[in-house]
């Protein structure tokens, strides 16, 4: 099946795709924290407009309150706290260096290739276009994770667990047209608390190490030495 | 006929690059709350290079003055193989683009030659950035040429560009990243901020001026021209692959009327962007270049990617 | 049905009610009673399943069978011990200063919350809200671990949360791709519904179901705290309260590996190939093993034991993983007595730890000597857990090794060899804890030592003679999860 054969809101939400995996890239390779933020909230937004859409062509009113709980969440709030943070703890202006940004960077073009290969099975009962949906929700949460790993900063991990969830939801809307409301709604929620308590973190982990650098969180260990 | 056509594109090309880079500098200029000189300021730059003596060091050799011939002309014909109103013209049928590049490497490896050939510090370190940059440059370009060309099953641009026009508006993912990755390229590539500063010869930082340092009279004029030239044939190659409507697909004077007004508008619109991206944006350290283009790379390679796995057929 | 909505009402009203009640004298005992009248709540839901048989709420919400029942009342029970502990044991770190009435509030508040989330992930008939209350565990009990507010437990709670944040995430995708192959066969809205996916679970495509199960056991493991994604559990169970540590080891782990069994059961019905159990084999045993080595290289005492746990329930996890009728049982079983020992221990450990002042193994010194009952609480639970008989535990391994003879006659080794270096790692640590010379300036302290008696004495008799109640319900969830009973 050619893309030229298939429904404009199936082209759409490709390229929607597309950019959901390219946003997740560009956030892999951020050293600064306030565009890191900002390109997380442009991720959320792609993920507003997506679920817009699929709510639209598919004429699934449930789906409005997904995007809009979405636009709220993840779009205007948590980018807002976090921002707020890297504002208050000064940090806007520094840069942090990441070692190996081209190893990290084909790291994330592997999992990609990896996510495909690990949900290649799923073509055989639907089409190519779950594939692809389902495949690049599955990289951005890996891609999250890989940020998680590259980067330092607390608040920059906060972004890499966002962004999973994110990976999450753009699996949800695109292959399932959305969970059902019940299950969507506590998702929002504990992604609400969630956010809620990183706030609540950051103050204890300012407090305690006087710096939102996760690596000088290393005093315990699985032996002791 | 189809061979005046083709020649009358030529020339079109030659005569309204300069134009083009007097729009940017006036956009760009406004934009900075100056006061901007004529969009026909860089026509009499050119003529005025060309009535002033060429002054030449003692140490030249004769790669150094025929340099900017080579240049000029090499570019000259990288611009036949770009359809610039209309597609399917002789001179653009009979290569591809990947001559095109060919031309543009050719020119550049001149271009080197020359900075090098008078042996002073500027030029051999302008000729060795120029390399490195290209060096990286090309490839991200060719990913994202290549994701075009494998989309319309053809390396001919005349060609893809019909592919592109007749298959009406698809939504492609690649597309979204090639566009992206050849965006960047061009900027790397006409060396403008943030990779390198047009508007200036005294920073350590220079790259494209360091190397024409030497240069004056008719040969400064030919490598400016030169040089204002791939501006635009980046500039065509944008907007004419990926928004190829209103090229001119039959020959008549209307259409290429037509063609010729589109062309316009779009490059007059994509410089506008470029003003505001040069207005905005500050000049990056020459060591972060790399980054940058290997984004650009990165880009290509996504879009290549999602071509193969999103859009392929199965 | 009543029985169950109340079960999910009385924590939810706790919670509200420290919320706003605050800190006061006697909120630890009303903390204990609320617990209690939960339990009685479970029981007469018990009562009910074990005498109408499988209860599936109006909306098909709430599903209560034999398999969960049993794990309600547990948790039940376990929370409610565990209260009767905690109310002392907080009293004494707000005495010495560890504590402010604020962080009592919030403790008393989030424990209603956890068990609100424990209650509600054994309940629920919706993949999705099981998830959604076992990410609401984590959400509930992060605060907790960092109660203290030192550098290290601050540290503790942030692995704790971004890892099992990250962990139940895999899980969360793993519920998608269930979902994705439920929505394939119809039914939309009610496709996540355990009930249905269970009935139609032939009709899954079997691919995408073993996709989904990987992502769901990575998922549900790290809260299981399966090696290798272990790391957060010892951290979280040493920095944390003492009585939060215990109900983490007794009900969290367990309640984990309910949901990856409720999932092998509709993976196991959609596909022909043992995918699932081979998987929770190898996890199970790299874990038990693994586990049973860090045993010995552990100096803080509540780290020693978190080890212990992660042991255990790896133990259960491969159990699970054989699954046949006797592997099933024994597993089952082995979550009883485990949760039992287990925070039966912790209980002795945080009062151990009072008692010296540290949780450094090699401070704790004398325990029998400075006080009795306390040390004799820590041997005998010790005993209990390392798998010595008369216990349940003792039993339970037993019937593991029993079945793993039958099954997989050469995993027998490896597994021997694990209890075996378990063993000597918890005795070798132990043993001078308990006996020795009492240290300069160590005085008893006021101690419940209720709850540990209560469940040695159950993990005694379980070890004994299985009664028949008990034994008629261990052997209809046997039938439900393998397909055929033991007995």
């Amino acid at each position: 099946m050619n893309i030229e054969q298939l429904d404009f809101y199936t082209q759409a939400i490709l390229s929607m795709a597309a950019l959901v995996g390219l946003t997740s890239f560009l956030m892999l390779g951020q050293g600064r924290l306030l565009r890191l933020i900002f390109v997380f909230a442009m991720q959320g937004f792609l993920l507003t407009l997506t679920t817009a859409l699929a709510a639209y062509s598919l004429n699934n009113h449930h789906l409005y309150i997904s995007a809009v709980l979405t636009l709220a969440l993840k779009v205007i709030l948590i980018p807002w706290m976090l921002r707020r943070e890297v504002l208050k703890m000064n940090m806007h202006r520094d840069i942090e260096a990441l070692n190996n940004k081209t190893a990290v960077m084909m790291g994330g073009a592997s999992l990609m290739v990896f996510s495909y290969y690990v949900l290649h099975p799923v073509v055989q009962s639907s089409s190519v276009v779950m594939l692809n949906a389902l495949a690049v929700s599955l990289s951005v949460m890996l891609l999250g994770m890989l940020l998680m790993i590259s980067h330092r900063q607390a608040i920059a991990h906060v972004v890499g667990f966002m962004s999973i969830e994110n990976g999450l939801f753009f699996a949800a809307i695109v292959a399932t047209n959305g969970m059902p409301m019940v299950v969507e709604l506590g998702v929002a929620f504990d992604v609400l608390v969630a956010a809620v308590l990183f706030g609540i973190f950051f103050l204890h982990i300012r407090t305690s190490i006087d710096s939102l650098d996760v690596d000088l969180l290393n005093k315990l260990h699985e032996v002791d030495k | 006929m189809n061979w005046l056509i083709a020649v009358l594109q030529t020339t079109l090309f030659v005569a309204l690059a300069p134009l083009l880079a007097g729009w940017v500098k006036c956009c760009k200029c406004r934009l900075q709350n100056r006061k901007a000189p004529s969009i026909f300021q860089p026509y009499r730059d050119l003529l005025k290079l060309t009535y002033k003596q060429p002054v030449v060091s003692e140490q030249a050799s004769w790669v150094f003055i025929k340099a900017p011939y080579i240049i000029f002309s090499a570019t000259v014909l990288a611009a036949t193989v770009v359809p610039l109103i209309a597609v399917d013209l002789p001179t653009s049928a009979s290569a591809d683009v990947i001559v095109m590049v060919g031309f543009f490497a050719f020119a550049r490896f001149f271009l080197a030659l020359a900075g090098l050939d008078i042996g002073t510090a500027f030029g051999g370190m302008g000729s060795s950035r120029e390399m490195t940059i290209s060096s990286l440059a090309e490839p991200a370009m060719l990913m994202a040429i290549f994701t075009l060309t494998m989309t319309a099953s053809t390396t001919n641009l005349s060609f893809a560009i019909s592919h592109v026009l007749n298959e009406g508006l698809v939504l492609r993912p690649s597309f979204v990243f090639a566009l992206a990755a050849l965006v960047l390229v061009a900027i790397a590539e006409t060396g403008r901020i943030p990779v390198d500063n047009p508007a200036t010869h005294l920073e350590l930082t220079m790259i494209h001026e360091a190397m024409i340092l030497e240069y004056s009279g008719r040969h400064l004029a030919l490598i400016e021209w030169a040089s204002q030239l791939k501006l635009m044939l980046y500039g065509v190659l944008i907007a004419n692959i990926f928004l190829p409507w209103g090229i001119a697909e039959s020959f008549g004077v209307q259409a290429l009327g037509y063609g010729l007004l589109a062309i316009m508008g779009k490059l007059a619109v994509l410089a506008v962007f470029l003003a505001i991206a040069e207005t905005l944006v500050a000049k990056m350290r020459l060591f972060r270049v790399q980054e940058y283009l290997s984004f650009a790379y990165l880009l290509g390679l996504l879009g290549m990617l999602s071509h193969i796995i999103l859009e392929a057929a199965r | 049905m009543i029985a169950a909505y109340l079960v999910l009402l009385i924590p939810l009203v706790g919670i509200l009610y420290f919320a706003l009640a605050g800190h006061r004298e006697d909120t630890g005992k009303i903390n204990v009673r609320f617990n209690g009248i939960c339990l009685l709540a479970t029981i007469w839901l018990a009562i009910n399943v074990l005498n109408q048989g499988t209860i599936i709420s109006s909306g098909r919400a709430f599903l209560i069978d034999p398999f969960n029942v049993y794990l309600i009342v547990l948790t039940a029970f376990v929370g409610f011990t565990t209260s009767i502990f905690s109310s002392p044991y907080m009293e004494h770190e707000k005495e010495i200063g560890k504590l402010s009435d604020n962080r009592l509030k919030l403790y008393h508040s989030m424990f209603q919350g956890f068990m609100l989330a424990m209650y509600l992930v054994l309940t629920t008939n919706n993949m999705g809200i099981m998830w959604v209350a076992m990410e609401g565990a984590t959400l509930a009990t992060v605060l907790l671990v960092s109660l203290y507010r030192t550098p290290e437990s601050i540290e503790a709670a942030w692995k704790y949360f971004i890892l099992c944040g990250v962990g139940i995430a895999q899980a969360l995708f793993g519920t998608i791709l269930l979902y994705y192959a439920a929505v394939q066969i119809g039914d939309g809205e009610n496709a996540l519904l355990w009930s249905v996916l269970y009935e139609n679970a032939d009709k899954l495509n079997p691919e995408i179901l073993e996709i989904a199960f990987v992502f769901l056991l990575i998922g549900y493991g790290t809260k299981i705290g399966l090696v290798p994604l272990h790391n957060w559990l010892p951290d979280a169970h040493s920095e944390g309260p003492t009585p939060m540590s215990a109900v983490l080891s007794g009900l969290l782990l367990n309640d984990a590996l309910y949901a990856v069994v409720r999932n092998k059961m509709l993976v196991d019905g959609a596909t022909d190939s043992n995918m699932a159990g081979y998987l929770m084999m190898g996890f199970g045993m790299l874990s038990f093993l693994v586990a049973a080595i860090l045993l010995h290289r552990q100096k803080d005492i509540k780290r020693l034991f978190s080890y212990s746990s992660i042991e255990h329930m790896g133990l259960m996890t491969f159990s699970f993983g054989i699954g046949g009728p006797l592997a099933t049982f024994a597993a089952l079983l082995h979550m009883t007595v485990h949760s039992l020992t287990k925070s039966a221990i912790f209980v002795t450990v945080g009062h151990a730890a009072q008692l010296a002042g540290t949780q450094r193994i090699d401070q704790i010194r004398g325990l029998i000597k400075t006080q009795p009952k306390i040390g004799w609480g820590l041997l005998i639970g010790t005993i209990a857990i390392a798998g010595f008989p008369p216990f349940g535990v003792f039993t339970s391994e037993f019937l593991v090794l029993l079945a793993t003879m039958h099954s997989y006659p050469w995993l027998t080794l490896p597994l021997l060899l694990g209890i075996g270096i378990a063993f000597a790692g918890l005795f070798r640590h132990i043993q001078p804890m308990v006996y020795g010379d009492r240290p300069e300036g160590q005085n008893p302290i006021t101690a419940n030592l209720w709850p540990v008696t209560i469940h040695l004495a159950l993990v005694l008799w379980l070890g004994l003679a299985i009664p028949g109640f008990l034994a008629h319900w261990f052997s209809q969830a046997t039938l439900l999860i393998s397909g055929s009973t033991p007995l």
